[in-house]
């Protein structure tokens, strides 16, 4: 298919952009495959407008004589105007952007046409393979292996063809184990505590259904992971009565008898649409300005956001206590185990483990936990929103987890290397980007279409030093502790560099964060300076005594 | 009646753990304060008149608890093993926490050691006059009014009042007796470049259709203060409904048609007694233990608490763009004058003079507004035990007002959020004369200069506690008129005064603390660089010489060794 008769109408003149807190820009408005271009023509500061038709979440026409006017609702949650002068024009520029911010088919996709400007340093498809992840597991256990059982994605469609399981369980028991975990995904390795040498493993539901069905490798597997004597926990996403539900439906959850050496923790964690649901509220809620306190704090209140956020950090927090502080071994799984499943494991490894807090362990984070793990980005974040086609398969579930790092990040500002930048530019590329990694939803898709022979990866871009540099945070200061999140509603706030971004000036936040900077640089510098006289003094002092001495 | 002997293994209960953690310790009472030492040796310090309430609560198998309740909104939960000895602590500090006179009040114990001119000094540190006089009054407009000296017209004002020059002494007795306590239309605060004023008063008692020749004449007069007299507007602070109620009783509002060229406007900010229990339902939300996410919110929603600030705030951006944008005159009255209208008053003139954003000018705003023109800090606060209903958080609506703004603009405030929770501590501790009394004239009575010391001298002997490592003085000057955000999502529970003692829901790591600590760092940092400098020079000088020697004595080879070494090589090539 050709994008060209997708393109009705490939330009415009006299195109008027609106967009908070801009003046308004009168330019040339040109559509191609996968941009929408204003460019002015005004000399002094040609302002221009590059925006992804894959994030636009929305759009929406309204004519007023023969001006129409188009409002562009990103993913990103941007909304801006354009005025176009003729009836025509803007219909058929109107029905292009639909038609191209909706493509069917994900290899006509930008990252399939995208051309680097950059050179590439580092291949980010090669910068965190599973192979790499063991080799540093490795260096302090030789309790486990890596498998490559699933080396054809015949055993579990969703996982990478490389996992970790205890080294005492073989390929065959793994095939079989995989038979009882609903969509084949058995228990595998997800973090290992090597303070006390406990783990956190993951999975989906066990098969049990209603008649009590068992698997002797199951339990074997997990066992494997105990050590004598000691008991581990199973934590479910689902409350009690949904996880009895889903036996019904041939799913279910751990039975005591069965897995006698386990304790079994229902937190329920919120899933699918009512997420989705959740954040439209919510963006509907930042959007109104107009609302006054009463109603605004009782729309916050309905969208529930926040809620969801306390569920995932206290779930996640209970993972991280079981291990570190019980020094037990802990499964979490919910239902399929591809999103709240990963929420929770994710965000226990924040709290526990400081590597995740650097930039690049929490890249190798979101490739281990995310990427590989099989979480459907495609399905997930196909729509953002302002979407009003309500399909089922669309969640903030990644969404959710940056936000709950945002928390985590605001009560401990020194012990991230990343800044807020780094989350919401994340945030930015899982919903639409130039690059492949958020693009399918799993491993097996993304081999099958050979993504990394054909895209770019966004670690390619963003591990390169000019980049990074934005995305540092200046307070850092490496913490080997483990960090507990106060959960409680008062901790908790509205992420406002995502959802308020575009609803306010941030001019003076920008500012002093700029000052901060300035500060923080400054006593670098100094602090060199006097270092720097101190050892001149020093040698000078010393070639003075040499002098004297002679 | 003291308890003379400590209580031992009395248990801390931490108020929002679910775990029921706490610590163990002996609790005594001395005479100004409770204290509890723990195990470990850490001591808590609870001043006596720092309690707003002391509750016991049934018996438990571990004892007999009792709850205290705090004005800076500390609250501590005590476990004591025997109901005799909880039962004596509960009646003593009943009794300690309500003084029946200022002499009891710590102020007149308090002794910090210092010797008496240093004291009187301290006082002498906020010069009110001296504020008029920066802010370019007297001028040929405006003049000092004698019509009070002797408190004889209004015995809530200062003695020291700034009026129209064209308003007579019979004018001014007129207005006065026509207005709500005699606080007739006085000056607050003069913008020298739009020569425009924001005024104060209470009510006029005006009732259905009282009128008051006097009070018309006075609100002229004011009025053609302003070279750029169109007109001027009259804030009622209050509801309209309120405003209206209090014609029943004779009070009221100004009619539009019996003052020349007013433009009368409404505000609509709550009174006293609706922030009161506004405050009250905020914190029984915010103490409830394991507080679900959405019962916060409708509870801080229910509370109106965030709803208020937000009036308060609106108010003082209309008072402060009256002036700065339109250059009216602007006269701010409620009931009686001394709490919205203070609140409108001090918030509208910290958006449109950046003094007031300064460490020093806060406090001459506090002094100001709200010390001289008679806010019942006293009453408000609950010093003495009185009237409960008197009580109401007005000030610490301000406070608040004072912190959103420094939320929105980082660097427009030399002081940072600290200052203002230490005010606020001081509002209630009765450790220092400022706020005790309702008036100046009660404060006279008090003695309080003779007898007390100001807290203004020793909050600006540790100012650097206070100090916002982000202030940008020419950010300050250049921004002439802050101009708040305040579409609702803006405001924002103000947890490190809510909870400014429940430590575990703060960030466990402050950037403020780490950029001010590294803010002082660099200071330190620079003068040990001059000093490097300077010595490095001398040092310079002298191997110079040496140099030198050496390079006569032998030969040029010498340049070519010693030019590896960089400090070196630039004095050779300078010689």
């Amino acid at each position: 298919m050709e994008f060209a008769e997708l393109i009705k109408t490939p330009r415009a003149d006299n195109v008027v952009l609106h967009r908070p807190f801009y003046p308004a820009v009168e330019g040339t408005l040109c559509l191609t495959g996968h941009h929408l271009i204003l460019s002015s023509r005004r000399q002094d500061n040609a302002e221009e407008l590059w925006l992804l038709h894959s994030n636009i979440d929305a759009i929406e026409k309204r004519f007023v004589g023969s001006l129409g006017t188009i409002i562009i609702k990103c993913k990103d949650l941007r909304i801006i105007q354009l005025d176009i002068p003729g009836m025509e024009e803007c219909l058929n520029i109107a029905s292009s952007i639909e038609a191209l911010s909706t493509l069917d088919s994900v290899t006509l996709m930008y990252p399939f046409f995208y051309r680097p400007m950059f050179e590439v340093v580092e291949d980010g498809w090669h910068s965190f393979l599973p192979e790499r992840e063991f080799e540093l597991l490795s260096s302090v256990t030789n309790e486990w292996r890596l498998s490559y059982v699933n080396k054809e994605f015949s055993v579990c469609p969703s996982y990478p063809p490389a996992v970790t399981v205890p080294k005492s369980i073989d390929d065959e028991a793994l095939r079989r184990v995989a038979t009882f975990r609903h969509g084949g995904r058995f228990p595998v390795l997800s973090y290992y505590h090597k303070k006390n040498g406990m783990v956190m493993m993951r999975s989906s539901q066990p098969l049990t259904g209603t008649n009590g069905r068992r698997c002797k490798e199951d339990s074997a597997l997990i066992n494997a992971t105990l050590r004598a004597g000691k008991r581990g926990y199973i934590i479910d996403t689902r409350s009690l009565n949904v996880a009895q539900q889903a036996r019904a439906k041939g799913g279910g959850f751990e039975q005591e008898v069965q897995y006698p050496q386990w304790r079994r923790i229902h937190k329920s964690v919120e899933r699918y649409n009512i997420l989705q649901e959740s954040l439209i509220k919510l963006v509907e809620a930042c959007n109104d300005q107009s609302h006054n306190m009463d109603r605004w704090l009782s729309k916050l209140e309905a969208s529930n956001w926040l809620t969801h956020i306390k569920e995932i950090l206290t779930a996640a927090c209970l993972a991280a206590q079981c291990i570190d502080r019980e020094g037990a071994s802990v499964l979490v799984h919910g239902t399929e185990g591809t999103d709240s499943t990963l929420q929770i494991t994710s965000l226990a490894q924040i709290i526990l483990d400081p590597r995740c807090r650097t930039i690049r362990g929490f890249e190798a984070l979101v490739e281990r936990e995310w990427l590989q793990a099989g979480h459907p980005f495609q399905q997930r974040c196909a729509q953002s929103a302002y979407s009003n086609s309500r399909q089922k398969c669309e969640s903030p579930v990644f969404f959710l987890f940056l936000d709950c790092v945002w928390q985590i990040l605001r009560q401990f500002p020194c012990s991230f290397e990343f800044n807020e930048h780094f989350l919401i530019m994340l945030f930015e590329h899982a919903y639409a980007s130039q690059f492949g990694t958020f693009l399918f939803n799993n491993e097996s898709e993304r081999s099958k279409l050979k993504l990394p022979q054909k895209t770019m990866s966004l670690w390619s871009w963003v591990n390169r030093p000019q980049e990074l540099s934005k995305f540092k945070n200046p307070l850092f200061e490496a913490n080997s502790l483990v960090i507990w999140p106060s959960v409680a509603p008062q901790s908790l706030q509205l992420w406002e560099g995502v959802f308020l971004r575009w609803n306010r000036s941030s001019k003076f936040l920008d500012e002093a964060y700029e000052e901060m900077n300035n500060i923080i640089e400054y006593n670098k510098e100094l602090q060199a300076k006097v270092n720097a006289l101190r050892r001149q003094l020093a040698e000078l002092e010393t070639d003075d005594g040499m002098q004297e001495s002679s | 009646m003291h308890l003379s002997t400590p209580v031992e293994q009395v248990k801390l209960i931490d108020r929002f753990s679910t775990s029921n953690k706490s610590l163990t310790g002996t609790l005594y009472l001395t005479a100004t304060h409770l204290l509890f030492i723990d195990s470990s040796q850490k001591e808590t310090w609870i001043l006596h008149h720092h309690i707003a309430a002391v509750e016991k609560l049934a018996l438990t198998t571990s004892g007999c608890p009792l709850v205290i309740q705090c004005k800076n909104f500390r609250i501590v939960h005590f476990i004591v093993p025997r109901e005799r000895d909880c039962h004596d602590i509960y009646n003593s500090l009943l009794q300690l926490s309500k003084p029946a006179s200022y002499d009891e009040l710590y102020a007149f114990s308090y002794n910090p050691k210092q010797n008496e001119s240093k004291r009187l000094q301290g006082w002498q540190l906020i010069d009110l006059a001296e504020e008029y006089k920066r802010m370019g009054v007297p001028n040929s407009n405006w003049q000092l009014s004698d019509a009070n000296r002797d408190y004889e017209i209004c015995e809530s004002y200062p003695r020291e009042l700034y009026v129209p020059r064209t308003a007579s002494k019979p004018v001014i007795v007129g207005s006065s007796k026509f207005r709500s306590k005699g606080r007739f239309p006085v000056l607050s605060y003069y913008h020298r470049d739009k020569e425009a004023a924001i005024c104060r008063c209470s009510q006029p008692l005006s009732g259905f259709s009282a009128r008051c020749l006097e009070d018309e004449n006075m609100l002229h007069a004011i009025s053609i203060a302003n070279p750029a007299h169109h007109y001027m507007y009259v804030m009622d602070t209050r509801p309209k409904l309120n405003a209206m109620a209090n014609r029943a009783a004779g009070k009221g509002y100004e009619n539009e048609d019996n003052y020349a060229n007013i433009r009368f406007q409404f505000v609509g900010i709550e009174n006293i007694h609706v922030m009161r229990s506004s405050l009250q339902k905020l914190l029984e939300v915010s103490g409830t233990k394991a507080l679900s996410v959405n019962s916060f919110l409708s509870g801080l929603e229910n509370s109106g608490w965030l709803r208020h600030i937000k009036a308060v705030l609106d108010a003082a951006i209309f008072l402060a763009k009256a002036i700065a944008v339109e250059n009216a005159t602007v006269l701010v009255h409620c009931s009686d004058g001394w709490d919205r209208t203070s609140q409108v008053c001090s918030l509208g003139s910290l958006l449109l003079d950046s003094y007031y954003r300064t460490i020093k000018g806060f406090m001459v705003l506090i002094e100001k507004d709200w010390i001289s023109f008679g806010h019942k800090f006293s009453d408000r606060c609950g010093q003495l035990d009185g009237d409960s209903k008197e009580i109401s958080p007005v000030f610490t609506q301000f406070l608040e007002g004072v912190w959103h703004l420094t939320e929105q603009f980082p660097q427009a405030f030399e002081y940072n959020e600290a200052f203002l929770l230490q005010i606020h501590e001081h509002i209630h501790s009765c450790q220092f004369g400022n706020f005790l009394g309702n008036c100046q004239k009660e404060r006279e009575e008090l003695k309080l200069k003779e007898k007390t010391y100001s807290l203004w001298p020793f909050l600006l002997d540790e100012q650097k506690k206070y100090l916002n490592p982000l202030y940008n003085q020419d950010f300050s000057q250049k921004l002439v008129l802050l101009e708040p955000n305040t579409v609702s999502f803006n405001f924002k529970f103000w947890r490190n005064m809510y909870h400014q003692f429940d430590r575990t829901m703060h960030p466990r790591q402050s950037v403020f603390n780490l950029i001010m600590t590294m803010s002082e760092q660099n200071k330190q940092l620079e003068k040990d660089f001059k000093e490097l400098e300077a010595v490095s020079v001398q040092e310079k000088l002298h191997t110079r010489r040496a140099v030198y020697l050496i390079l006569v004595k032998f030969s040029l080879i010498g340049i070519f060794c010693m030019a590896n070494h960089p400090p070196l090589q630039l004095c050779i090539l300078s010689l």
